[in-house]
């Protein structure tokens, strides 16, 4: 059974529809293999040969993947929740009660997409950490570090924009301070909170802005950020492994 | 040292290249500088526009000045909040005024406990008098005093667009 399901895998392989999309074909060569990783959009970004250490649980504890994991649950639920969501006053409360109480899953997703985004603060945080005690982050992996940085910043945003989308009185007072301590920023600061409300006070405007900049650009910025991140591991010379002491 | 050497060596290539081999030189460069010069124009440009696009021009935000209420809906020695409007209307000894009921610390909305005699803060527990003046929490500056004045239809009228420099009361 088992050798007539890899001989009918290979003969699909080796279809023309098939070698149009895979252009690798079949074949368990380095070469096929290599060219496999190589000519996938999805697989490029890495390196076609990996330290099978790398691949252990030790040396990341998978931290990395698993924020990458919470930040696709995310997108597949914020889009869900996008279906039954108009970003405007009142209507926004309302719609969030309508997904806890009326809407099919409704509360099952808005929960998922909730401590999903909890659980990518504290593993992006997580993933700093360990990066950082075990000296991942030295020469020549210093700029990934950067990128790091700025994806910790998008990621913080994301969560303070989602934040205010509820519309309800925690959402509504934190947004409040928060935007009062942009407004703490020298001399700009007043505009700084003009334009991130595009008003004086928390309202439609406000809640708009927060929107599509939690909907649109800060996803998009993630994902630009996520990609040069996952391509820098490969050109840095893959995930840092120390040397084994004791071979 | 080795700086010295290294540039001695490359300034006479670099500079045999123009005379003989590159005639139009200064034409090149020229649009080289155009073409970077209306880039940076083009940036300058796109970023001011972004800035006008983001700042709204008109606001559908709530009137600066507001109708507190008739004169005698307020009783002698007492805090009123309108929390609608972000406001304390006070009945004291000296006559009316009116505080920003808005925390001067981060802009959370101030409560008036009578028990205590006094106005506090939820969010991180400033606390003031009844002329606004702190007393205890982290906000920086005192709740403002709002002009106040009798509309001719008799109704108390507070401005919240300028606080008052020195404590003024109206005498009804």
């Amino acid at each position: 059974m088992a050798t007539t399901l890899k001989a009918e895998f290979d003969r699909l392989r080796n279809t023309s529809v098939w070698r149009t999309i895979f252009r690798s074909g079949s074949g368990s060569s380095n070469l096929h293999r290599s060219q496999a990783v190589q000519q996938n959009i999805f697989l490029h970004l890495f390196s076609v040969k990996v330290r099978s250490r790398a691949l252990e649980f030790k040396p990341t504890w998978y931290l990395g993947a698993l924020t990458l994991s919470t930040f696709f649950i995310l997108v597949a639920t914020g889009i869900l929740l996008m279906f039954y969501y108009h970003p405007s006053v009142p209507q926004a409360y309302a719609d969030m009660k309508d997904l806890q109480f009326v809407v099919a899953s409704g509360v099952f997703l808005r929960n998922l997409h909730r401590w999903s985004a909890h659980a990518m603060v504290f593993l992006v945080f997580a993933h700093m950490f360990k990066v950082f005690y075990r000296g991942a982050y030295r020469p020549p992996r210093q700029f990934n570090w950067v990128i790091g940085v700025f994806l910790l910043l998008v990621t913080l945003l994301l969560s303070y924009t989602g934040y205010l989308l509820p519309w309800d009185q925690l959402a509504f007072w934190a947004v409040t301070v928060g935007s009062n301590i942009a407004k703490a920023v020298p001399l700009v600061g007043q505009k700084i909170r003009f334009l991130m409300l595009g008003g004086n006070e928390v309202n439609a405007n406000a809640l708009l802005r927060f929107y599509v900049l939690h909907c649109v650009i800060l996803p998009l910025a993630a994902v630009l950020l996520v990609g040069v991140h996952f391509w820098r591991i490969r050109k840095d010379g893959g995930l840092y492994v120390p040397e084994k002491k004791n071979p | 040292m080795s700086d010295a050497k290294t540039e001695g060596q490359a300034n006479p290539a670099a500079g045999a290249v123009p005379e003989e081999e590159c005639k139009d030189c200064s034409r090149r460069e020229f649009f080289a500088r155009l073409g970077m010069g209306s880039l940076v124009v083009a940036g300058v440009g796109t970023g001011l526009f972004s800035y006008e696009f983001f700042s709204p021009n008109v606001l559908f935000e709530a009137s600066p000045i507001i109708r507190a209420g008739k004169p005698d809906q307020f009783a002698a020695n007492t805090v009123t909040l309108d929390p609608q409007s972000g406001i304390y209307l006070i009945n004291g000894p000296k006559g009316f005024y009116a505080l920003g009921a808005v925390c001067t610390h981060l802009g959370c909305l101030t409560a008036w406990k009578p028990e205590l005699d006094l106005i506090a803060c939820p969010c991180h527990g400033s606390r003031f008098n009844r002329d606004g003046v702190k007393v205890a929490g982290p906000a920086p500056q005192p709740l403002p005093w709002l002009k106040v004045w009798l509309s001719d239809d008799g109704y108390l009228m507070v401005d919240r667009s300028s606080p008052l420099k020195a404590q003024e009361f109206v005498k009804v």
